[in-house]
């Protein structure tokens, strides 16, 4: 019997199994997880080029073609999601950029250590918030009725009709993007105040012996050092432009229709052409267009971060 | 070091604009809460303000006498934090361990189907299909914890690297000598040498848990989703419909007047106050996992 010269002289892959497998045995958890939560659903793209019908699922509904783009891409839909999600992103990235850099700047500097922790604790307290809390804050704000603006900020400009925030589309871009500064703000400072504590300090001592003022050891020491770090998130959120924050664009402005226009983005589209207005044919279309050009985004951006920095490259 | 005068000016300006920055960031929380403290009918009258003219707690009361459901909420979410949180530090720590091993067979395969996650994903609608259609997730636990939550690529790459970079082969050598197997090697090593990463890791996993209302959304529906609402399905269910706290507000026809008792525009406030204490009463002692966790995520990604 083979059986048994193996037994007494395991063979090399014998023996490479025994010493794998147990680890196999701990790994493959995560590895099923990953398998079904995130390989089965990029098979399933394929729904995209299906008539759905829930009965039959994903392999059995039948074959439409380009069906589902073609009207998706008729609808004038296409254009104003595609547009609100990658002019809202482009925004986010500059204002946070920029804002980021600043605070993180100004809270490294404080001298005393106290003040120091309470903003910089202070900074990430609105990221811990779920967006469903940030909308009722929204809301005591600009609801039309018992809003604190509409109530008590406007009448002291004269203005004592209010506004109906939640039915005014012109408002939105702006009330969006604060939303978003004031929640998100914190964890982009973090990671530049964690840059910035990174920086040689003798930068700073041979550039104030050379008679740099503050404001000239801002820009000749600090920005350049923090330049690697800017660019490396700069370029991964570009790779993520065609995605956003469902509930930020779903949830705060509560799923008004009236201002879809202005807030309607690809994730909150394929989420209510999904489950609210039953197409899901578009809903699969929106959501493949958005994985195959978020896919190409994040390949090109990050071939871009290895030109210019290949340490700060995802791969 | 003697301040120079221009030291003096911008450390005082530097002051001016990050308490500009704390007020900014304090306002909107002290809106809610001085809101749900205001007397009803001060509400109707004059709207949400920092300076109500009357002040009552009757939202409180109204929402302590409908405490079966704010508490089968909190239950709820709190159920699903603690099992989620850690079925993910569990599994992405033995993958992120058995990753770590440089002589993995197929290594380089494994670390990609990993980190590929990171870069390409089907959407909502396949997912959808697939954990309601195959799954039959639809309107029970598993759909508050299983879709998307369970695990993160991100977090496994980050714990994987701290443990190449923090752990030294020759701990688990000296283990495997003395005869532990590879199971007890890695929770008498691994697991206990990995602390800092797999506290932070879960800290930041357990945050996803506890704000994410979307798998509610998603999967939940009807009387028999709502039995799972977390608090944060609650809220978002109370904010088109606020009586939906009453016990009888599954009947359409539930009696008007009984709404009209509702101080709606109050306990839309003090509800949600009530969902976000937990944060801010445990903030103060988890920031420093907090600002570790960030910084770590800014090394790479």
């Amino acid at each position: 019997m083979a059986n048994v010269t193996e037994a007494k002289a395991p063979s090399k892959s014998m023996r490479k199994f025994k010493t794998w497998a147990p680890i196999f045995l701990m790994m493959a958890p995560g590895l099923i997880y990953l398998f079904i939560n995130n390989y089965m659903p990029m098979a399933g793209l394929v729904i995209a080029f299906k008539q759905i019908n829930f009965s039959d699922g994903i392999w059995k509904s039948p074959w439409i073609g380009f069906k589902n783009f073609e009207f998706l891409f008729k609808s004038k839909d296409a254009f104003i999601i595609t547009r609100n999600t990658i002019g809202y992103n482009l925004a986010f990235i500059v204002i946070n950029t920029v804002l980021g850099i600043a605070l993180a700047i100004l809270i490294t500097d404080i001298r005393k250590d106290g003040m120091r922790k309470v903003y910089q604790s202070a900074i990430l307290v609105p990221y811990l918030m779920s967006i469903v809390i940030v909308s009722y804050i929204t809301y005591a704000f600009l609801s039309a009725e018992n809003g604190l603006i509409n109530n008590s900020i406007l009448p002291l400009f004269g203005n004592t009709e209010g506004v109906s925030w939640y039915m005014e589309k012109k408002y939105w871009p702006f009330i969006l993007t604060l939303v978003n500064t004031w929640k998100g703000i914190g964890y982009g400072t973090l990671i530049y105040i964690s840059t910035v504590n990174g920086i040689d300090r003798s930068l700073y001592e041979a550039a104030s012996l050379d008679g740099a003022g503050k404001w000239k050891q801002i820009v000749h020491v600090t920005l350049p050092s923090l330049k690697g770090t800017v660019i490396t998130l700069t370029l991964l959120n570009i790779g993520r432009i065609f995605y956003s924050d469902f509930g930020l664009f779903y949830q705060v402005p509560m799923n008004s229709g009236q201002l879809n226009e202005v807030t309607n983005v690809i994730d909150t589209y394929v989420y209510r052409s999904l489950l609210q207005m039953n197409n899901p044919g578009m809903a699969s279309a929106a959501g493949f267009y958005q994985s195959i050009v978020g896919f190409i985004l994040v390949l090109v951006a990050n071939l871009v971060v290895r030109k210019i920095d290949a340490d700060s490259a995802l791969f | 070091m003697i301040q120079s005068r221009s030291e003096k000016i911008y450390q005082i300006v530097a002051h001016i604009i990050l308490m500009l920055m704390v007020f900014c960031i304090a306002m909107p929380f002290i809106l809610l809460f001085m809101s749900s403290i205001t007397d009803e009918n001060t509400l109707i009258q004059n709207g949400y303000s920092y300076f109500p003219a009357k002040f009552s707690l009757t939202a409180y009361k109204y929402i302590w006498n409908q405490k079966a459901k704010v508490f089968q909420a909190y239950g709820m979410t709190i159920l699903v934090t603690v099992v989620g949180t850690a079925i993910n530090i569990a599994i992405s720590a033995m993958l992120a361990y058995g990753l770590s091993k440089a002589k993995l067979p197929l290594r380089r395969f494994f670390a990609f189907y990993v980190f590929f996650t990171m870069l390409f994903n089907g959407g909502l609608v396949p997912t959808y299909m697939m954990y309601t259609g195959t799954f039959h997730i639809k309107n029970t636990v598993f759909a508050l914890i299983v879709p998307a939550f369970m695990m993160s690529a991100m977090n496994v790459i980050l714990i994987r690297t701290y443990y190449q970079t923090s752990i030294p082969d020759a701990l688990y050598e000296a283990a495997e000598i003395d005869g532990a197997g590879p199971f007890k090697v890695f929770t008498t090593i691994a697991l206990p040498l990995g602390k800092p990463i797999l506290v932070t890791m879960g800290l930041f996993a357990a945050l996803g848990y506890w704000n994410d209302w979307t798998n509610g959304l998603y999967y939940l529906s009807g009387t028999e989703g709502q039995k799972l609402y977390t608090i944060q399905n609650l809220l978002n269910q109370m904010m088109s419909q606020i009586e939906f706290l009453s016990s009888n507000s599954s009947a359409a026809s539930a009696a008007s007047s009984d709404i009209a008792k509702v101080p709606q525009t109050a306990v839309r406030m003090a509800i949600a106050f009530v969902a976000m204490l937990p944060m801010l009463v445990i903030y103060p002692f988890l920031q420093k996992y907090f600002q570790k966790g960030i910084a770590l995520g800014a090394v790479k990604g």
